[in-house]
C-alpha cells in the first residue's frame, strides 16, 4: 500500500474509532419526546407535560375476561392485591366494597373543611333550621340510611353532600360479584395507576409485564386457566407499539437484508464483494448516529429505526464501483479510470441527496431534524468511504461477475420503449390532475396519522373507559401559580366560573384539586364561617323549635365545630395513601418556576354537545380567572399539522436547493430539466397512487418523497452523463442498485406498522418509477434514428 | 242427568279440597306458595322511622308496586318525591330530578330492605334465604314472617325484619336496625294491576 491509500485508511478507521465512541457514549431514549418540538408554545408546553407526565399516560385499564362472572370477581380481587403490594403501581382500584373506609373516615374528618356549602349563612338560626329540616327529610326518605347513621355528629348534612357531590361526578361502574365490571356483565375491570411516567416507555412495560404475571399466578391459583386479562391506556399501548414496531423493524430489516444480499450475491457471485459492499452503508450509519449524538445529546429511536433505511442508498455507491468497473478488463488503473470516469456524477448524486437533507435539518420537530443530520452525516462518510477507501482496500484480483450481458439486453429494451416516452409527461400530467382535484384531502391533518394504535384497540379503550366513567382527559384547564395555594386559589375561581355552564349541560362536569385539598384561604374562611361552641348552641335552640331533634342530642356535632374553629386544618399529607391523595398528585402538580392545578372537563354524554366541549364558551367564562382552557386533541393535531406544514416547506426549499445545484453543476438548463423532470414526474405518480389508494399523505410520506429525489437523482445523472445511451455496465449497475432499493422498501411496505408501511410503499414506487422515467425519457427518439 | 250430577261431584270435591287446605298446617311453604300466585301488585304505603334520637318519628308515604317476578318500585310522595326502582340486582334512584344507578349489593342499608320486600311479595323463599334466615308464626288469617340475615356484616346493620300479612297480603313491614333504631311501613293493598 502506498502512501497515498494508507492515509485514507487510517483517517478511516480514527473516525470510526471517535464515532463508536460517540455512539456508545450517547443516550438513547424511547419516549415521545422525538415528536415534541424544541421551542414549545405554553399550550405546547403543558401538552409536553401532560403526554410524559401527566395522569393521562398514567392511568391503566384492566379488564378481565372469560371464565364466570364468580370466577372474575375473585381474579379482580387477586389481581388487586398483588398489584397494590406491587410498588410499580401507585393506586389500584375495583370497586370492591370496604376499599373506600379510609376516604370516608377522611372526608367526614374534614366535612367542614371542605364542603363547598359551609358558608356564615348556612350557621345563622335560618340558615341551620333550613339545613338540619333538610337532612330530616334526607333521614326520612329512603336513601337516608347514611344521613340518619350521621345525624347526632353532622345534623347539617355535610357529609352527605359531600357523597352526593362524589356520586354526581359520573357514571359509576356497574358491580358485579362485588367488583366493577362491564354494563354488559361480560368482564370484570380494575383501575390502575403507574408509579412511573408515561413517557417511561421502560417502566410502562415492565408494569405490563407486572400485571400480566400477577395475572397468570392468580388464574393458576385460582384454577380459572380460561381467563384472559387486556390491558389499555396511553402508557401500554406506547409499550405496545414499541415492541410493534421493534418487532416489525427487526423482521423487515432481515427479510430485506436476506434478500437485498442474496440478490448482490447472485449479480456478484462473490461473498467478498458482498461484504465490501455493505462497508459504505455500516460506516455511514455509524457516523451518522454519532453525528446525531454530538449534535443533539440524546439519539430518539425513530432516528436509529429510520436512519439506515434514509442512507440506504449508500449501497448503491459500492454497486455502482463494483459493476461499473467490472467491465474493465485493463487491470491497472482500471478503478482509478473509472473514479475519473464516474466519480464526478456520484459526487453530484451525493450532493443532491445532502441538500435535499440538509433542509430536515431545520426542522421544530426533533425527530426530522435528527433524521436530516443522520442521512447527511451519513452521506458523506458514505461517499467519502467509497471514494477514497474502498478501492484500496480491495484485493488486487477483486472482480465481481461482468454484468454487461444484462446491460445490453436492458439497453436494447430501453431502445424499444423508446416510442412510449410519451407516457411519462401523460402519466405525470394525469397525477398532476388527480392530486389538484384531492387537495384538500391530500394530507393527513391529525397525529392519528403516525398512530400504531390499532383501530380496534382504541375502541376497546373507549369502551373500558365509558364502563369506568373514566374520562379521557381530552379537556383540560391549567390554573397555574407560583406555590400550591396560589394554583389552587385559581383553580377555585375557574371552578366557580365553569359552575352555570355545567348546570347549562355545556359541561358535563369537571374535577377539581380543590376538591381534595381546598386553598388555605378557603379553609379559613370556611372556618370562619363557623359560629363559637356557645352561640352555635343558642342558635340550634332557637333553630330546633318544633322539629323533633333536641340540641342537646346534638354535642358531638359543636364538639367537631369547635376543633375546626380551633385551627385543625387539611394538609396535603392526610390525604396520602389515599384515592383523594392520588387524585390530588395526578391534579396539582410542581412544575419549572411554580405550581399547576389541572381541571379536567367532562363532555356531555348525550345532547346537542355531546362528547364535545364549546372551547369559546369555556373561554369565556373563564375570562379574568387566570385559568388556561387546553384541548389536548386539538393541540396535539395543531402541533402535527404545524410539523407537516413546516415539513412540506422545508422539503420545497431542498427541492429548491437540489435545482440550484444542478443548475451551477450543470449550466445547461436543458440537462438540469433531463436530470429533474424523470424524478417531479415519479414523486407526481407515486403521490397520485398512494392517493388514489386510498392514503392520506403524511409526514413519512414526505420523508419517502425526500428520499425518492435522493435516490432517483443518482439514476438520472448516470442517464444524463451517458449523453442519453449509458454503457451496458452502467445500466447494468443502475438495475442493480434500483433492484436493492425496491427489495428493502418493498418489505418495509408490507409492515403492519403504518409508519414503516409509508415510507416503504413511497420509496419502493418512486425509484422503480423514477428509474423508468429516466430510462424511458432519455431513449433516443424512434424518428430521430 | 249427567251435568247435575257431575256439578254435584265437582262441589263436593271443592269443598273436600278447601277442609283438606284448611287442615294443612299453615307453613313457610304454603305462605310462598300463596304469595306466589300474585303477579303483580299495587299498594299505598306509610312509612315511619323511629331513630332514637328524635323525639317524633318520621313519616313518609307513597306507593309500592311490584311486577313477578323481581320488578319493585318504591314511590314515595311525602315530604319529598322519591323513586326507587329495583329491577334485578340494579337499583335506580331518582331524587331531586337526578337519577343514580346503585348496585343493590353495595347499598346493603338501602338493598336489605327492598330485597325483603321484594322476595316476600315474589314468595321466592330461594332469593330469601339466599339472605336470611326464615322462620313464621301465626295462621292463615294472621301471620308473621321473620327475616334475621345470615351475614355477619349485614347483621351489624339490621337485627331481623318482620313481614305481616293475611294469606297472600302483606300488612306491615318492620325493620330494626342494629343501632336500635327502626322503620315501621304499613301497606294497604289498591285495586287494579
Amino acid at each position: 500500500m502506498t502512501r497515498r491509500t494508507l492515509l485514507p485508511l487510517a483517517l478511516w478507521l480514527a473516525a470510526l474509532a471517535a464515532a463508536a465512541a460517540l455512539a456508545a457514549g450517547a443516550r438513547y431514549t424511547a419516549d415521545l419526546s422525538a415528536f415534541l418540538p424544541r421551542a414549545p408554545s405554553p399550550a405546547q408546553q403543558l401538552l409536553v407535560d401532560q403526554l410524559r407526565e401527566g395522569a393521562v399516560g398514567r392511568v391503566m385499564l384492566l379488564a378481565i375476561e372469560g371464565a364466570d362472572a364468580a370466577a372474575r370477581a375473585a381474579l379482580s380481587r387477586r389481581l388487586a392485591q398483588s398489584l397494590r403490594a406491587d410498588a410499580r403501581f401507585a393506586y389500584v382500584a375495583n370497586g370492591a366494597a370496604g376499599s373506600a373506609e379510609r376516604e370516608r373516615t377522611l372526608l367526614f374528618a374534614h366535612r367542614y373543611l371542605l364542603s363547598p356549602a359551609v358558608t356564615p349563612q348556612r350557621y345563622t338560626e335560618a340558615g341551620l333550621r333550613e339545613a338540619i329540616g333538610e337532612t330530616l327529610e334526607r333521614v326520612a326518605s329512603s336513601a337516608g340510611a347514611l344521613a340518619q347513621a350521621l345525624l347526632a355528629r353532622d345534623p347539617t348534612g355535610e357529609m352527605a353532600a359531600l357523597v352526593e357531590a362524589q356520586l354526581a361526578e359520573g357514571p359509576r361502574p356497574a358491580l358485579a360479584g362485588g367488583v366493577w365490571a362491564s354494563r354488559d356483565g361480560v368482564r370484570a375491570l380494575l383501575l390502575a395507576r403507574t408509579a412511573a411516567a408515561g413517557a417511561d416507555t421502560d417502566a410502562q412495560e415492565a408494569a405490563v409485564g407486572a400485571v400480566r404475571a400477577a395475572f397468570a399466578t392468580a388464574a393458576a391459583e385460582l384454577g380459572a386457566p380460561e381467563a384472559r386479562v387486556r390491558l389499555t391506556g396511553a402508557g401500554v399501548f406506547a409499550a405496545e407499539s414499541r415492541a410493534l414496531i421493534q418487532r416489525e423493524a427487526l423482521r423487515v430489516s432481515v427479510l430485506g437484508a436476506l434478500l437485498i444480499a442474496a440478490l448482490l450475491l447472485a449479480a456478484y457471485r462473490s461473498l467478498a464483494a458482498l461484504a465490501f459492499g455493505l462497508l459504505p452503508v455500516l460506516t455511514g450509519a455509524l457516523v451518522g448516529v454519532a453525528a446525531v449524538a454530538a449534535g443533539f445529546g440524546v439519539v430518539h429511536g425513530i432516528t436509529l429505526g429510520f436512519g439506515a433505511t434514509l442512507i440506504g442508498e449508500a449501497v448503491d455507491y459500492a454497486i455502482y464501483l463494483f459493476v461499473q468497473t467490472g467491465a474493465t478488463h485493463a487491470e491497472a488503473g482500471r478503478r482509478e479510470a473509472w473514479l475519473a470516469q464516474f466519480w464526478p456524477t456520484i459526487r453530484l448524486g451525493v450532493l443532491t441527496s445532502i441538500f435535499g437533507f440538509a433542509a430536515l435539518l431545520l426542522s421544530a420537530f426533533p425527530g426530522l431534524a435528527q433524521l436530516g443530520m443522520y442521512s447527511v452525516c451519513g452521506l458523506v462518510a458514505a461517499a467519502l468511504f467509497t471514494r477514497y477507501v474502498l478501492p484500496s482496500l480491495l484485493p488486487a484480483g477483486f472482480r465481481v461477475r461482468d454484468l454487461s450481458a444484462l446491460g445490453a439486453r436492458l439497453g436494447r429494451a430501453r431502445a424499444a420503449a423508446g416510442r412510449w416516452r410519451w407516457l411519462v409527461p401523460a402519466l405525470a400530467l394525469a397525477a398532476a390532475a388527480t392530486l389538484l382535484a384531492k387537495r384538500d384531502t391530500l394530507w393527513a391533518q391529525d397525529l392519528s396519522a403516525l398512530n400504531t394504535v390499532s383501530a380496534q384497540d382504541q375502541a376497546y379503550d373507549g369502551m373500558l373507559r365509558a364502563d369506568l366513567g373514566a374520562s379521557d382527559a381530552r379537556y383540560l384547564l391549567v390554573a397555574a401559580g407560583s406555590d400550591e395555594e396560589e394554583a389552587l386559589q385559581v383553580a377555585e375561581r375557574a371552578a366557580l366560573a365553569l359552575r352555570p355552564l355545567v348546570a347549562e349541560g355545556v359541561l358535563a362536569g369537571f374535577d377539581s384539586p380543590a376538591r381534595y385539598l381546598p386553598s388555605a384561604a378557603t379553609q379559613r374562611a370556611r372556618a370562619e364561617s363557623l359560629p363559637d361552641p356557645r352561640l352555635l348552641r343558642a342558635r340550634l335552640e332557637r333553630a330546633l323549635r318544633g322539629m323533633p331533634l333536641r340540641a342537646a342530642r346534638l354535642d358531638g356535632f359543636v364538639a367537631d365545630v369547635a376543633q375546626v374553629r380551633a385551627g385543625a386544618r387539611l394538609r396535603r399529607a392526610d390525604l396520602e395513601g389515599t384515592a383523594l391523595g392520588v387524585a390530588l398528585d395526578s391534579l396539582l402538580l410542581r412544575r419549572a418556576g411554580g405550581w399547576q392545578a389541572l381541571l379536567p372537563l367532562r363532555a356531555p354524554a348525550s345532547g346537542p354537545a355531546a362528547f364535545a366541549i364549546d372551547a369559546a364558551r369555556v373561554r369565556a367564562a373563564l375570562a379574568g380567572s387566570g385559568a388556561l382552557f387546553l384541548d389536548l386533541k386539538a393541540e396535539a393535531d395543531a402541533l402535527y399539522a404545524g410539523y407537516l406544514r413546516e415539513a412540506i416547506a422545508l422539503s420545497a426549499a431542498g427541492v429548491a436547493a437540489v435545482l440550484l445545484l444542478l443548475i451551477i453543476a450543470l449550466r445547461s438548463a436543458g440537462r438540469v430539466w433531463r436530470v429533474a423532470a424523470p424524478l417531479a414526474a415519479a414523486v407526481l405518480l407515486t403521490a397520485a397512487l398512494l392517493t388514489a389508494a386510498g392514503q392520506a399523505l403524511n409526514l413519512l410520506h414526505l420523508v419517502g418523497f425526500l428520499l425518492v429525489v435522493a435516490i432517483g437523482s443518482n439514476y438520472t445523472l448516470f442517464f444524463d452523463r451517458g449523453g442519453g445511451a449509458p454503457a451496458a455496465n452502467v445500466l447494468a449497475s443502475l438495475a442493480l442498485a434500483n433492484a436493492t432499493t425496491v427489495i428493502g422498501f418493498g418489505v418495509l411496505a408490507s409492515s403492519s406498522v403504518p409508519l414503516l408501511r409509508a415510507i416503504g410503499s413511497t420509496v419502493a414506487l418512486g425509484t422503480l418509477l423514477a428509474l423508468l422515467f429516466a430510462a424511458l425519457l432519455s431513449a433516443p427518439r424512434a424518428d430521430a434514428r | 242427568m249427567a251435568p247435575r250430577a257431575s256439578r254435584i261431584v265437582l262441589a263436593c270435591f271443592l269443598a273436600w279440597a278447601m277442609a283438606a287446605a284448611a287442615a294443612e298446617p299453615w307453613t313457610l311453604e304454603r305462605l310462598m306458595r300463596s304469595l306466589a300466585q300474585t303477579r303483580s301488585a299495587r299498594a299505598s304505603f306509610v312509612e315511619k322511622k323511629l331513630v332514637r334520637i328524635l323525639e317524633r318519628p318520621l313519616v313518609a308515604s307513597g306507593e309500592l308496586s311490584f311486577v313477578a317476578p323481581d320488578h319493585l318500585e318504591k314511590r314515595t310522595l311525602r315530604p319529598r318525591p322519591e323513586l326507587l326502582r329495583l329491577q334485578g340486582d340494579h337499583l335506580t334512584v331518582e331524587r331531586a330530578g337526578r337519577s343514580t344507578s346503585l348496585d343493590l349489593r353495595s347499598y346493603p342499608e338501602v338493598g336489605l330492605f327492598l330485597e325483603s320486600i321484594r322476595g316476600t311479595l315474589a314468595g321466592d323463599r330461594q332469593a330469601l334465604e339466599r339472605v336470611y334466615r326464615l322462620s313464621l308464626e301465626g295462621n292463615e288469617a294472621s301471620w308473621v314472617l321473620t327475616l334475621v340475615p345470615t351475614e355477619p356484616q349485614m347483621r351489624a346493620l339490621v337485627e331481623h325484619i318482620r313481614i305481616a300479612g293475611r294469606s297472600a297480603d302483606v300488612s306491615v313491614i318492620e325493620i330494626l336496625q342494629a343501632n336500635g333504631d327502626s322503620t315501621l311501613m304499613s301497606v294497604q293493598r289498591l285495586a287494579g294491576p
